[in-house]
């Protein structure tokens, strides 16, 4: 049955229901409604929950949490995220599973609390020190954001990797039908690297340190390891109209809501467009973007940012075709008719 | 070998692994550790315990201890302890930390685990310097010392006034139980050890947040021998850190001696 949910709420009760054990936030717009959702669920449901004092604690408390086993997850906003980068640069290097939520705003530095797309660099490119990329996975659905939610865990525990959900304010705040999937429930489990009390067993340590360069060495290529098999295996994007596409609009999130009106509106006009939409950030569909360039005319980006993911479509399409950006910095939401015209001005300018 | 008439009266705590360590000879983390493993020993905690290892001289701490360990980033060992003993309330789980991590970079998590009255143990190394890059000023470091730093002796003028954190944590109500001592000589060491073993024993009864400040020779940075590390720590240090029970909260009574 469908009922209808906030965005922020239903990833709280998506993780909720993915058996979160652990939740640690800070109030920040355009997120708060998730931290408050989980103050009240949590206690009641006997599970752990901090308000803490910055986001440097909620991605530590995250970060110990993990490291006791524990499905962990924090949420925040643009800047909540930039004072975390330390904090996922270390759960990385430590190899333990972590959620997090990230409803962008517009930036940079205190920016707006309107929905914005300009932490794809910081997410997608690892915005802490050393070399790691976390999964990040963009929904443009309340519905999708539940969804990936859920298996943000997963993936989480099976690559025991740091997950990023990239949503914006427009998806954390707007209420849809949703579809909630049944609750999951919580097992007790040893993998073998949790630390729990060395009880009958050797003693365990969770640590990003290593001294000698040539372990670290090491140390990097599995992680590094672990990267090409998420690229390899864990690139997930949607299309629309694509079949016989002359031109692509490539958007995520709530870009791409924007763009698919556009889009059915161009092609009433007689114009054969279709959308790419990136749903996993990190890995990027580099090779299906790259397909997609042997096939159409022209490309056009939108984005809520300056041309952030631009960057990565033109590796991927690696100038075979042209490539034009359309993108709104305010901390703002484009309209389908300012999309529009983007789209005649591609099919004009290779014509 | 052991004969009839002999008995063992020192010997390698369980808690310890037996490796030798990294430390400086004469540095007083050896010390602070031995103590903290007689205690676990004593206590019979060990294996429900989990420490949680700081950025600095103790980075390596793990290495010695035969319990479980997290290894955090530099001053966020409450909020990964807070982590760890959110998900695992019946564990013992404490943390180590130096000065630098403690009360500089990571003032805000130690302040606001203690102020939640976080049902943690925090064993505090206060030795005024920053010892594992070198000996530059701490926020512990006594006006007019010299470090690498302050090279002309800590201006209180330039860099400001030293922390008093064990005062300035009994100012928390979830504080329970904050103690400074020292471990310069042995019965300064042997009040030091009781006081390890009130803090875990306070966590143990969920009494709330405790702390033991120990005051700790860097014999290395200070440029002195370890005997006169030993005479800095009860000479120069002592007259500004004094020893004493900062915080014994009504909760906590009970639950300590001496
Ligand atoms: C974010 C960050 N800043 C700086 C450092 C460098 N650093 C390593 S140890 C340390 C000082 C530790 O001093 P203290 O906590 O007093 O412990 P001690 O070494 O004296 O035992 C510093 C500044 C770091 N590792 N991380
Ligand atoms: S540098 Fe100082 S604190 Fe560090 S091990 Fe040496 S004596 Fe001890």
């Amino acid at each position: 049955m469908k009922e209808l949910w906030e965005g922020n709420q239903a990833i709280a009760e998506a993780a909720l229901r993915a058996g979160l054990e652990a939740y640690f936030g800070y109030p920040i717009t355009p997120q708060t409604e998730l931290l408050e959702y989980l103050s009240r669920k949590m206690p009641e449901l006997g599970r752990a929950f901090v308000q803490a004092e910055s986001e440097i604690g909620t991605i530590n408390m995250v970060y110990g949490a993990a490291s006791g086993g524990a499905r962990a997850m924090t949420s925040s906003s643009s800047p909540g995220i930039s004072l975390m980068q330390e904090g996922i640069s270390y759960i990385v290097g430590s190899e333990v599973p972590a959620v997090i939520v990230d409803m962008m705003r517009g930036g940079p530095g205190l920016g707006n609390i309107a929905p914005g797309q300009a932490d794809y660099f910081q997410l997608t490119k690892g915005g802490g020190h050393g070399d790691y990329h976390p999964i990040v996975l963009a929904p443009w659905s309340v519905q999708e954001a539940v969804d990936l939610t859920i298996g943000a865990f997963d993936l989480a525990e099976k690559y025991r990797h740091v997950v990023i959900l990239a949503a914006d304010g427009n998806i954390g705040q707007m209420m849809e039908p949703v579809e909630m999937p049944a609750p999951r429930k919580i097992e007790k489990r040893d993998r073998g690297w949790e630390l729990t009390g060395a009880i009958n067993r050797e003693h365990r340590l969770i640590s990003s340190i290593y001294l000698q360069p040539e372990v670290l060495h090491k140390h990097n290529e599995k992680i590094q390891a672990k990267q090409r098999a998420i690229e390899q295996n864990q690139v997930r994007y949607h299309e629309f109209l694509m079949d016989d596409a002359e031109y692509a609009v490539i958007a995520f999130g709530t870009s791409a809501r924007v763009a698919h009106t556009a889009i059915t509106w161009a092609r009433a006009k007689g114009i054969r467009v279709g959308l790419h939409r990136p749903i996993s950030l990190y890995p990027f569909p580099y090779a299906r973007v790259a397909e997609i360039s042997k096939r159409v005319r022209a490309i056009l980006v939108v984005e809520m940012n300056a041309g952030q993911m631009l960057e990565d479509v033109r590796l991927g399409v690696a100038e075979r075709v042209p490539v034009s950006f359309y993108g709104v910095m305010g901390g703002r939401v484009p309209f389908p008719d300012e999309v529009l015209p983007e789209i005649e001005k591609l099919v004009n300018s290779v014509h | 070998m052991l004969t009839d008439d002999m008995q063992v009266v020192y010997e390698c705590p369980d808690a310890l692994t037996d490796v030798i360590t990294h430390y400086c000879p004469g540095c007083t983390h050896g010390v602070i550790h031995r103590l903290i493993a007689e205690v676990l020993d004593e206590m019979g905690i060990r294996e429900k315990t989990i420490g949680v290892a700081p950025v600095g001289c103790s980075v390596f701490i793990y290495n010695y201890f035969d319990c479980d360990f997290a290894q955090a980033a530099h001053g966020r060992a409450p909020a990964m302890a807070t982590g760890l003993k959110r998900v695992h309330p019946d564990r013992v789980v404490f943390t180590y930390q130096g000065d630098g991590d403690l009360a500089a970079i990571g003032t805000a998590e130690i302040i606001h685990a203690a102020a939640r009255g976080e049902n943690i143990s925090v064993f505090f190394v206060n030795n005024a310097v920053y010892g594992m890059t070198g000996g530059q000023m701490a926020p512990t470091t006594l006006p007019g010392m010299k470090t690498t730093s302050s090279p002309t002796g800590r201006d209180v003028e330039l860099a400001g006034f030293p922390l008093r954190v064990s005062e300035l944590l009994a100012q928390m109500t979830g504080a329970a139980y904050v103690v400074r001592r020292s471990v310069h000589d042995p019965g300064n060491i042997n009040k030091t050890k009781k006081a390890i073993r009130n803090a875990l024993n306070v966590q143990l009864n969920q009494a709330g947040f405790s702390l033991v400040e120990i005051l700790s020779s860097c014999p290395t940075n200070w440029g002195t021998s370890a005997l006169d590390a030993l005479k800095f720590v009860k000479e120069q240090m002592l007259p500004f850190y004094p020893l004493g029970d900062y915080k014994v909260a009504d909760s906590a009574k009970s639950f300590i001696v001496g």
